[in-house]
């Protein structure tokens, strides 16, 4: 017994001594509860409500009223026309719409059916229904109270669901997961392999040999990353390619934007990796930190499983600086709504930005000597 | 220590005051010599003496805290693209590309200094002779001796003007090590400057002028016959049958200035400045007998091994035998 | 088993696949020899140590270590013996006490018996102010010195050194030496390897492996004799390059091959 209780203790030594595994094994569960805890919220708050209302009555000012002041919805517009709801839908900028019959008020008081339409943007299935319902049980609380204070009498508000699965109009999931997925592969490929790569070779010794050479540190760099933009690159078509093939899963905007993007997301994703590796000397620390500071935030931040809007803005603030959400949003544009560079311009130009900043701070931390 | 002479301009090392910390370590304590061009100079020491630093000082690999270096002229901290141009280096562990064959990791290496080969094959053709039946071979799968002569092949293939070779033996067997150095007795015959640092004593006779060191300073810098010379008194190897019991009895001998093993025999030095040596080893050999010892004591010549142990003792009393 | 003899090895052999690393190799080791193990990189060496001490199964053949078998009673073996070797030793991240402390442990020592031999051994190498030191922080020969008391805690029968001296200065060396002979004066028996030719003379007896077989075998003046060489770095390089020694021209040429090794 004495040697099993000398062994546990040599092990409690070695786990409490050595720093930074301690430093991950206790906060990277605290994290991870955290972030999974708030990302996985399928609650619905704060949705974009966009009103169609043609001819405004008592009724409808009142139902949008009642709307606005549950703290579910945020009124975005008020339109007077349905064919004004698809540019809202296609820039995101209202999830829910809410159609008015004309003369609602009129229909109700003389005992007809008045239909309200209520259409929701399903391009995530789940959501699309929870809002749909929110939406209906505040119209259908309203109807009931509005009837038994006038003693049931007269017709009643018929709720018409149209779940506009305009943007995902096989209601595929799988549709949602290929962007996602195609920044997960890339992350690996380009931010982990390269910092594993940079950090075997300090490991081995062989770096020295390297840096002493007249190579300069940019020819070392690229000589090593090169070859991952060009492994990267062929990952993201054969995640189209198998997307197509086995799940038919559409690119309606140009592919060669996409393919565009895509490089220019490997490219951020590359320097992630040398900016990771320059810091540390040891294949298992760089592995760690690649998986924490790349792959967790590309899972849980970039919208890819779990949306971003149902997080506490501190993520979702948090989500901003995640290179993935940003391609995410950028390949779901270009592969499910068919968009164009007029509109995904903003998203570009973020991730440019970073592409220029993380490649300045890689070229500046590769060292040309050995400290 | 003598004086450090005035550098000559055919020198092809020249350091000054080197000093490197680590932390609260220091790792060069003000170093300062010169290796003459086309010497095969080695530096010896324990593991923790410093030589691993200074080697990657001289190879631009590392900046020093305080003091200069310039090799083939050059100022191994602003010249360093010209330099790296010029040297070869090989780093202890070999750095070698475990999982490419023999003649990938040459043929990498040559192309990092834009050459093949086929154009360096008569510089390397001693040693990489040895090697080509087996150029397929992963590196990994070399023994510690073929590892080291890939890795020699690797550092020459691009014709430096000077070698860095930092342990080069170590963990080899005996066998190897005196191959290897024949191979670089081969090389400095064609005029290359070549500087080793090694544990191991007995190579330090097979360089033409040797540096001791320990603890981040040079403790002895001269010719390895010069070194040994200067051990300064006498010295007797005692020859018996019970050698712990003679090196036992003999701590207790009050004229003892040292004794230590020294491979079949101990090495013995008396304290005693002024008596002669042919008396000081008649008293010995009686001291021993009537402690029922038998043992013959003679006169030997010491080696720079002797030197280096009484230098060292000398620099740490605390650390004597 | 004759009492006198620490080590019986008759016909030990090991292959691995179609490759003999050790190849019937037959020798005894007398109790309080210092005996050295000899032989290059490759030679069969550490895989003959670690049939000995018990880690790895035999092929073929047979030795008896310390009193027991290695085939059939391999645990016992582990208990009787001491073990040190260059790569590893003690652990960096612990302090000297608690060095000691799991080695103590781990061989059943009971706690007041660790505590008194920590004494002596401390005081012996002068180390009684580093007992809270992290093991890290010694010099290298210090850690080295020390790693061997350890692995004479228990006072085994026998100790086996592999490789224990590489990298530290001449005087550490000797030193190291001199706590062999001790160990070897008490009685315990030490098998030791090492590259250093000269602490091969130390020896009282020593083999040479050459490409899985026992190359020589006998004292060191007994082996300079037999070969006609004036020092034991000679000896080792006749046994292993016949065709050098002989003055072959040209440069020196590949080792003896053993059957199916890589050089």
């Amino acid at each position: 017994m004495n040697a099993l209780r000398g062994l546990l203790r040599k092990e409690g030594y070695h786990i409490l001594r050595d720093r930074r595994t301690l430093m991950v094994l206790i906060l990277m569960p605290i994290v991870q509860v955290v972030l999974f805890g708030y990302s996985i919220r399928t609650d619905v708050t704060d949705v974009r409500l966009a009103i169609v209302d043609p001819a405004p009555d008592p009724v409808t000012l009142a139902l949008r009223g009642r709307l606005a002041a549950t703290n579910l919805f945020r009124t975005v517009a008020v339109l007077p026309r349905a064919s004004e709801l698809e540019p809202l839908f296609k820039r995101d900028a209202a999830q829910v719409a809410v159609v008015f019959e004309p003369r609602l008020g009129e229909r109700l008081a003389r005992g007809l059916p008045a239909r309200v339409q209520v259409i929701s943007d399903a391009t995530e299935p789940n959501t699309g229904v929870a809002r749909q319902s929110y939406v209906a049980a505040v119209i259908e609380a309203w109807d009931r109270e509005r009837r038994a204070a006038e003693g049931g009498r007269g017709g009643g508000i018929q709720i018409v669901p149209d779940s506009r699965m305009r943007f995902n109009p096989t209601r595929e999931s799988s549709n949602l997961f290929v962007p996602g997925l195609m920044a997960m592969v890339l992350t690996i490929i380009a931010s982990m392999m390269t910092a594993l790569s940079l950090t075997r070779e300090k490991e081995t010794g062989t770096m020295e040999g390297l840096l002493v050479s007249p190579l300069r540190p940019w020819q070392i760099v690229i000589g090593k990353v090169a070859p991952y933009l060009a492994i990267g690159f062929i990952g993201v078509i054969a995640v189209l390619a198998e997307a197509r093939l086995i799940f038919h899963v559409p690119v309606r905007g140009s592919l060669a934007l996409l393919l565009g993007e895509g490089l220019l997301y490997i490219l951020v994703s590359l320097a992630l990796g040398i900016v990771i590796s320059a810091r540390t000397s040891s294949q298992r620390v760089a592995m760690m930190a690649a998986l924490v500071g790349t792959m967790l935030p590309t899972v849980l931040l970039s919208g890819f499983i779990f949306p971003i809007e149902s997080m506490p803005w501190p993520l979702r603030w948090l989500a901003n600086i995640v290179p993935a959400k940003w391609f995410v949003a950028i390949a779901r544009g270009i592969m499910l709504e068919g968009t164009g560079i007029a509109y995904l311009w903003p998203e570009t130009l973020v991730l440019m930005v970073m592409a220029l900043v993380l490649l300045a701070v890689s070229a500046r931390s590769f060292n040309v000597r050995l400290e | 220590m003598s004086a450090t002479p005035a550098a000559s301009p055919a020198d092809a090392v020249v350091a000054e005051g080197l000093v490197k910390r680590f932390g609260s370590t220091t790792a060069l304590d003000g170093m300062s010599f010169q290796v003459h061009a086309g010497e095969l100079f080695g530096f010896i020491g324990a593991d923790g003496a410093g030589k691993t630093t200074l080697f990657r000082i001289l190879a631009t690999l590392l900046v020093p805290d305080a003091g200069t270096a310039r090799v083939l002229g050059y100022d191994v901290v602003s010249d360093l693209w010209a330099l790296r141009q010029r040297i070869g280096y090989m780093p202890g562990r070999f750095a070698l590309y475990p999982d490419l064959s023999v003649e990938e990791n040459l043929r990498f290496f040559a192309s990092v200094f834009g050459t093949t080969i086929a154009r360096e094959y008569a510089q390397i053709a001693p040693i990489y002779s040895q090697l080509e039946p087996f150029k397929r071979r992963r590196a990994a799968a070399l023994s510690g001796g073929m590892k080291q002569k890939l890795a020699l092949s690797c550092a020459l293939v691009h014709r430096p003007d000077i070698l860095f070779l930092d342990e080069p033996t170590t963990g080899v067997d005996a066998v190897s090590r005196r191959e290897f150095w024949d191979l670089l007795a081969h090389l400095r015959a064609g005029g290359l400057t070549i500087i080793v640092s090694t544990p191991y004593m007995d190579e330090a006779s097979r360089c033409d002028r040797v540096a001791l060191v320990q603890r981040g300073g040079i403790l002895a810098i001269d010719t390895p016959a010069a070194i040994a010379a200067s051990f300064g008194r006498p010295l007797f190897a005692v020859r018996g049958s019970d050698r712990y019991g003679t090196l036992r009895a003999i701590r207790e001998y009050p004229n003892t200035g040292s004794v230590y093993p020294f491979g079949e025999v101990l090495h013995f030095t008396d304290a005693r400045a002024a008596t002669p040596p042919a008396g000081a080893a008649r008293e010995l050999e009686s001291y021993l007998a009537s402690r029922g010892l038998a043992a013959a004591v003679t006169p030997t010549e010491p080696t720079i091994e002797d030197t280096f142990i009484a230098r060292l003792s000398a620099a740490q009393p605390e650390q004597a035998a | 088993m004759n009492e006198s003899l620490a080590i019986r090895a008759r016909e030990l052999t090991r292959t691995f696949g179609a490759f003999t690393a050790v190849d019937h190799i037959t020798f005894d080791v007398r109790a309080g020899e210092v005996f050295g193990f000899l032989g290059a990189n490759g030679a069969g060496k550490t895989t003959a140590i670690r049939m000995l001490t018990g880690l790895l199964a035999p092929s073929g053949g047979e030795a008896v270590v310390a009193g027991h078998d290695i085939r059939t009673e391999s645990e016992a073996v582990k208990r009787d013996i001491g073990y040190m070797s260059q790569r590893f030793s003690l652990y960096d991240d612990l302090t000297v006490r608690e060095n000691i402390q799991l080695y103590g442990g781990i061989y059943d020592l009971p706690p007041a018996e660790i505590r008194a031999r920590m004494r002596r051994m401390l005081d012996r190498l002068g180390l009684q102010r580093s007992e809270s030191a992290l093991v890290r922080s010694l010099p290298l020969g210090w850690k080295q010195k020390l790693a061997f008391s350890v692995a004479l805690l228990h006072e085994p029968r026998i100790v086996f050194l592999d490789e224990p001296t590489g990298g530290v200065d001449p005087i550490t060396r000797r030193q190291f030496w001199e706590l062999i002979y001790e160990a070897a004066h008490a009685g315990t028996t030490v098998f030791v390897t090492t590259h250093y030719m000269d602490e091969a003379e130390y020896c009282d007896r020593i083999s040479i492996m050459v490409a899985g077989r026992i190359g020589a075998l006998g004292t060191p003046h007994e082996l300079k004799a037999q070969f006609g060489a004036a020092s034991l770095d000679d000896v080792f390089v006749r046994l292993a390059r016949p065709e050098r020694a002989a003055g072959a021209a040209g440069a020196p040429g590949e080792p003896l091959a053993p059957r199916g090794a890589t050089p």
